[in-house]
């Protein structure tokens, strides 16, 4: 089997991202938080997210870990902005069909930079690293659900 | 003792695993502290075994159920003698160094821990002893406490004193920290703890690694290690107590093997070690630890301390010098043993890691079962590097090779 390339891992924007990471900051107005950690390698992001009626109105981070964890949640806010919730979570299905292989997804413009990291999907030891930023918007997207249908109406 | 008539590239023969290329490079194993390779001795043991002598133990009149035992009782001869026990029925067989502390924490400790008494444990631990005593503490409503640490990864024993007193009834602390290194004074703490009563427990799942144990030198009451760091195979390990304790606690897990007379509403217990191994054991798993006992007996443990040492000497100094790296544990090689923990500047230990692999080098990225060592050093994780028997200078500077190629991605 011939062995994947560091290159198509260490892309130049997830490094950047990396370093600079956007939207890492508090929420002041959330309305929802979800914790997620990686317990074998202590990746661990607070993803908080503003949601106005079926609208992500803000989405902020708070982490720690390695680059491909840290780019790909600064990734995934910068495409939450404004996004319906419907659109939020064909994004993460988007990305976690890119993860596992999926090449059409991985051309798919609606991924907008996330798609730097399609070299991650080569690394199947790393694939949950950045995922872990999509696993929590899915927990977040569960918990609205359950909420504004817990509500009687 | 030098290291002079020891030659790691004969003993590299040894081990099949290590013979191999990954991401087309020949493999640099430095995970031994997760687990060590095997040598051909070990592996054929369980071949053998399993090709000739298999069958039960201690219930068979048939030959093959009468060799099975031999072997097995055997082999508990054998890691007897590499802590020096004094009598191997003091030596119970057990899935490991986390079942053994956990028979400790269970079958010791209900019985002799009660509300507002004290356990007393380190920030260094494993994982695995910490989180038995936690159930107990919570079970029994006592109180856990701890023995902190430096900032160069050292018990900080100045206020032992303070920390034990008449309730104190147990103490568990590692021989050799897995995380940091660090070899951890284990004989003047049991000194301390014995001096207000309490039972010290040993977690050697590293120290009977790489030093030379002698429990009854120690003059500890349980020590605690495995088979697959020192080259036996997973799924065995050897709980170590002091006969007049294992004699007097209850049982842990009930079945077969374990019993003397069973009737409809109780039941006597047999004799230690066996009233403490309830079902089949593992049998193999210790054929398989005695050949690596006999394996590294032949070597001898003062050669592979004294090698281990000077391999260290050199990692520390040559990963020193490397820019950005950060070394945790004690400076010195007499406190430290073959276990380095590094981080490097701003690449995460995770990123550090896959970019090793790439290299053919594999070390683990993680908190190594260690995460109030790494809540100390307020790190979410470190890369780690340890070393064995079979482990070479070449081996360091192929790591240090590696980490070039790390500075070059995320500087
Ligand atoms: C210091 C220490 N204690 C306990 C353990 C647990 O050993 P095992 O997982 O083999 O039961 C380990 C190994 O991971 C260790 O390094």
């Amino acid at each position: 089997m011939e062995s994947p390339q560091l290159s198509s891992l260490y892309q130049q924007l997830i490094l950047e991202h990396y370093r600079n990471p956007r939207n890492k900051a508090e929420l002041d107005e959330k309305t929802v938080e979800i914790h997620m950690a990686n317990p074998v390698c202590g990746d661990e992001i607070r993803l908080q997210l503003r949601i106005e009626g079926d609208q992500i109105a803000d989405a902020k981070f708070i982490g720690s870990g390695c680059s491909i964890s840290q780019a790909a949640v600064s990734m995934m806010t910068t495409r939450l902005e404004g996004a319906s919730l419907d659109e939020a979570d064909a994004l993460a299905v988007r990305f976690t069909e890119m993860m596992h292989g999926d090449d059409s997804a991985a051309k798919d413009k609606s991924l907008g930079d996330l798609r730097a990291l399609q070299g991650v999907s080569k690394f199947p030891v790393r694939i949950k690293c950045a995922l872990l930023g999509f696993d929590a918007l899915q927990e977040a997207l569960k918990k609205e659900a359950e909420d504004v249908g817990g509500e009687p109406n | 003792m030098t290291s002079e008539d020891f030659d790691p590239n004969r003993i590299r023969k040894d081990f099949p695993a290590l013979d191999q290329t990954v991401n087309g490079k020949p493999l640099v194993y430095l995970d031994n502290a997760a687990t060590s390779q095997k040598p051909r001795r070990v592996l054929d043991a369980i071949h053998n075994y399993y090709e000739q002598d298999n069958a039960n133990v201690h219930r068979g009149i048939h030959e093959l159920s009468r060799r099975a035992t031999v072997a097995y009782e055997e082999a508990r001869e054998k890691v007897a003698g590499w802590i020096n026990a004094s009598d191997p029925s003091e030596c119970v067989w057990t899935r490991g160094t986390t079942e053994a502390i956990n028979l400790v924490s269970v079958a010791w400790g209900l019985d002799h821990v009660g509300e507002g008494d004290e356990i007393l444990i380190s920030v260094m631990e494993h994982h695995s002893n910490i989180v038995p005593w936690q159930i107990l503490a919570a079970r029994t409503k006592a109180k856990l406490r701890y023995i902190e640490i430096d900032d160069d990864g050292r018990l900080v024993l100045d206020d032992l004193g303070s920390l034990l007193n008449e309730r104190t009834k147990v103490v568990a602390i590692s021989h050799v920290s897995n995380s940091l290194g660090t070899i951890n004074p284990v004989k003047e703490i049991t000194e301390a703890a014995h001096a207000v009563g309490a039972v010290v427990m040993i977690d050697g799942a590293q120290g009977a690694v790489h030093t030379k144990v002698d429990v009854q030198d120690l003059d500890c009451d349980f020590y605690a290690f495995g088979g697959h760091k020192m080259c036996g195979p997973t799924g065995i390990g050897v709980l170590w107590g002091r006969k007049e304790l294992l004699e007097v606690m209850s049982p842990f897990q009930g079945g077969g093997e374990m019993i003397h007379i069973v009737e409809r509403d109780q039941s006597s217990w047999a004799r230690v070690p066996n009233k403490f191994e309830a079902g089949t054991p593992n049998i193999v798993g210790a054929v398989g630890m005695g050949a690596a006992v006999d394996y590294l007996n032949d070597i001898g443990i003062e050669r592979i301390e004294a090698h281990e040492r000077e391999i260290m000497t050199y990692a520390l100094q040559q990963l020193g010098e490397v820019p950005g790296v950060k070394i945790y544990g004690p400076k010195s090689v007499d406190e430290h043993s073959a276990v380095i923990s590094f981080t490097m500047g701003d690449a995460h230990p995770h990123d550090i890691s896959t970019i090793l692999d790439m290299e053919g080098v594999a070390v683990r990225a993680g908190h190594h079962c260690a995460q109030l060592v790494m809540k100390h050093f307020d790190v979410s994780a470190t890369a780690r590097a340890s070393f064995y028997l079979y482990s070479t200078k070449e081996d360091v500077d192929r790591l240090v090779a590696g980490l070039d190629q790390v500075a070059a991605i995320f500087n």
